[in-house]
């Protein structure tokens, strides 16, 4: 059956319901039905017919919908490169690490600082501030571990190996592997060692020493023999897994949307707060129909965790930033990646590594789909925190302006303000 | 009167029809016709966003089975400006004309287009299929 117009669904849910008569134009409109009895019964049969109230969705959209549900989630996979990925012992030593500040250069910096609880594990700023202000928005952590591809672009490729480079990086925790993994043996030497198995022995290797660091810190790791510093990677492998296995257990919460979308799969009425309004179904429709949204915002992450250039501006006052086509060189490069020797289990782990797209001109300035989950409660949005809120976001993918390096795979579309309102109430629905 | 009798025809009013669709078979012949070519997901479905392996079988116009063929894949959304998510390869000749390839991933819904350049002693050619997801 042909859609019934949202406008007139609107209409005759005010007519029906008397709180919502309360403009003049709807109040003429109720006049004009009491005194022409005929009309009214024929405008009620219609409204029957349409389903007054009632969402009306054909069966692809009623597909699209329930594919869209939190309840749709598989169950994580293991991770067979991660031997400690489910293990609770080292999920509980993820939890200790994740909030300790003495994981920093200066004491002042943990995971938490940015991957704040209260907050969906973000920050709400537009880039993450660590010991200093780093050049990308920070991430919700919420399914984190469903994710192929860490980052905004993706320059790690699993949750273990993404652990270890903000704890290395200058501009977030700026310490260094051999001082970490000095503290982790003095401080949490036999909770690790019954999770890991034994530590080495740390006595004639530097104080702080990294193939990343200061030049000092860097001629410290090269003056090391290859079993310390293989001895020092190891246990700084253990630490990104230990922190990995904790985020494993980082999920999103059930929406109202969800509540709606097993409604609908179910093919039963929507109840209590599970009921969208006119607007958020409005919304909804646009999403997962012509605003062609759900293309990339699939599956009930809402993100189809691949990389596009969707033509967001730079941030005049960052360094370049290229994207997806500069961290292909990082990826292949990382000692941690699923190739390395730090891999638990086999090399069929690796089939995302070992096919990933190289060389492609759409990798400038692609950046990985985030999740829309609870997204109405994190501004600001994009990958450098661009833009204020969601309806800045629906406006710039409404207008489609192009890249300044790339192409941007989005095109021009004709919203109303009223369809742009419409698709920011729908993605409000997204949050518990 | 007039309203109800105009809803009711606006309510019953045939569905447009969808646009042309894609031809979606899973044997094609190749554009010079030197190649007749099934591929199919090695566990039966194309599964949306995981990384599949999926069976190519190479047959000459005669039906012969083509072997020691090299298998370079390339595509993407035609309606979208990229590619394919991944690179898929050829990581198995499977015996009579068949052939594994790994690697393969769709990471949205909508029309995807694979296009293999197929080189064996017979020629060079190249087969077109078209997904939709």
């Amino acid at each position: 059956m042909r859609r019934f117009p949202a406008q007139f669904q609107e209409k005759c849910v005010a007519v029906f319901r008397p709180e919502l008569r309360r403009n003049k134009g709807l109040e003429r409109f109720r006049v004009s039905v009491r005194n022409a009895l005929g009309i009214a019964l024929v405008l009620l049969l219609a409204a029957v017919v349409a389903g007054c109230g009632r969402p009306q969705f054909s069966e692809a959209e009623k597909r699209t919908i329930a594919s869209l549900a939190l309840s749709a989630l598989p169950p994580l996979k293991s991770d067979t490169t991660n031997h400690y990925a489910d293990d609770p012992g080292a999920a509980a030593l993820g939890a200790t690490l994740f909030f300790d500040f003495s994981l920093s250069r200066n004491g002042t910096v943990a995971c938490s600082t940015c991957h704040q609880i209260g907050q969906q594990f973000q920050d709400g700023l537009p880039q993450g501030m660590g010991v200093g202000r780093t050049n990308r928005r920070t991430q919700s952590l919420a399914g984190v571990a469903y994710s192929p591809w860490l980052f905004w672009d993706g320059r790690r490729d699993s949750l273990w190996a993404q652990a270890l480079v903000p704890l290395e990086n200058p501009l977030e925790q700026a310490g260094n592997r051999a001082a970490y993994a000095r503290y982790v043996k003095a401080r949490f030497g036999e909770r690790y060692e019954r999770i890991f198995g034994s530590l080495p022995d740390f006595s004639n290797v530097p104080t702080n020493a990294s193939p990343l660091g200061s030049a000092t810190e860097q001629a410290a790791w090269n003056g090391m023999n290859d079993a310390q510093r293989d001895g020092i990677n190891r246990v700084f492998a253990n630490i990104g897994k230990a922190l990995a296995a904790f985020q494993r257990s980082i999920n999103p919460k059930e929406a109202r949307f969800d509540r709606f979308a097993v409604a609908i799969a179910a093919g039963t009425e929507p109840k209590d707060d599970a009921v969208l309004s006119p607007e958020e179904i409005q919304g909804l429709k646009l999403f997962i129909g012509k605003a062609n949204c759900s293309t990339c915002h699939n599956g009930p992450l809402f993100t189809d965790h691949a990389f596009h250039n969707t033509g967001v501006p730079p941030v005049a006052d960052l360094p370049p930033d290229r994207g997806r086509v500069d961290a292909i060189a990082q990826v292949d490069a990382d000692p941690f990646n699923c190739l390395g020797p730090y891999r638990d289990g086999g090399p069929e782990a690796c089939g995302e590594l070992k096919f990933m797209v190289r060389d492609k001109p759409e990798l400038i300035r692609a950046y990985k789909t985030p999740s829309l989950r609870a997204v109405a409660g994190r501004p600001p949005y994009m990958h450098a925190g661009q833009f204020g809120s969601l309806g800045e976001v629906v406006a710039h993918y409404a207008k489609a302006p192009s890249s300044v390096e790339g192409i941007s795979e989005v095109h021009p579309l004709q919203l109303s303000e009223r369809e742009r309102e419409a698709l920011v109430a729908f993605l409000m629905t997204l949050s518990p | 009167m007039v309203l109800g009798v105009l809803a009711a025809v606006y309510m019953t009013a045939p569905n447009t029809p969808p646009a042309a669709a894609p031809e979606t078979g899973q044997t094609r012949g190749s554009e010079k016709g030197i190649f007749v070519a099934t591929f199919v997901p090695q566990d039966g479905a194309a599964k949306q966003n995981e990384l599949q392996d999926w069976v190519l079988t190479l047959k000459t116009a005669a039906g012969m089975p083509v072997e020691n063929a090299t298998i370079e894949v390339a595509g993407g959304m035609p309606q979208h400006a990229h590619g394919l998510p991944t690179s898929p390869k050829m990581t198995d000749y499977l015996g009579e004309g068949r052939y594994r390839i790994s690697g393969m991933k769709f990471s949205m819904s909508g029309w995807w287009q694979l296009k293999l350049g197929i080189s064996a002693s017979t020629g060079s050619d190249t087969v077109v299929f078209n997904i939709v997801l």
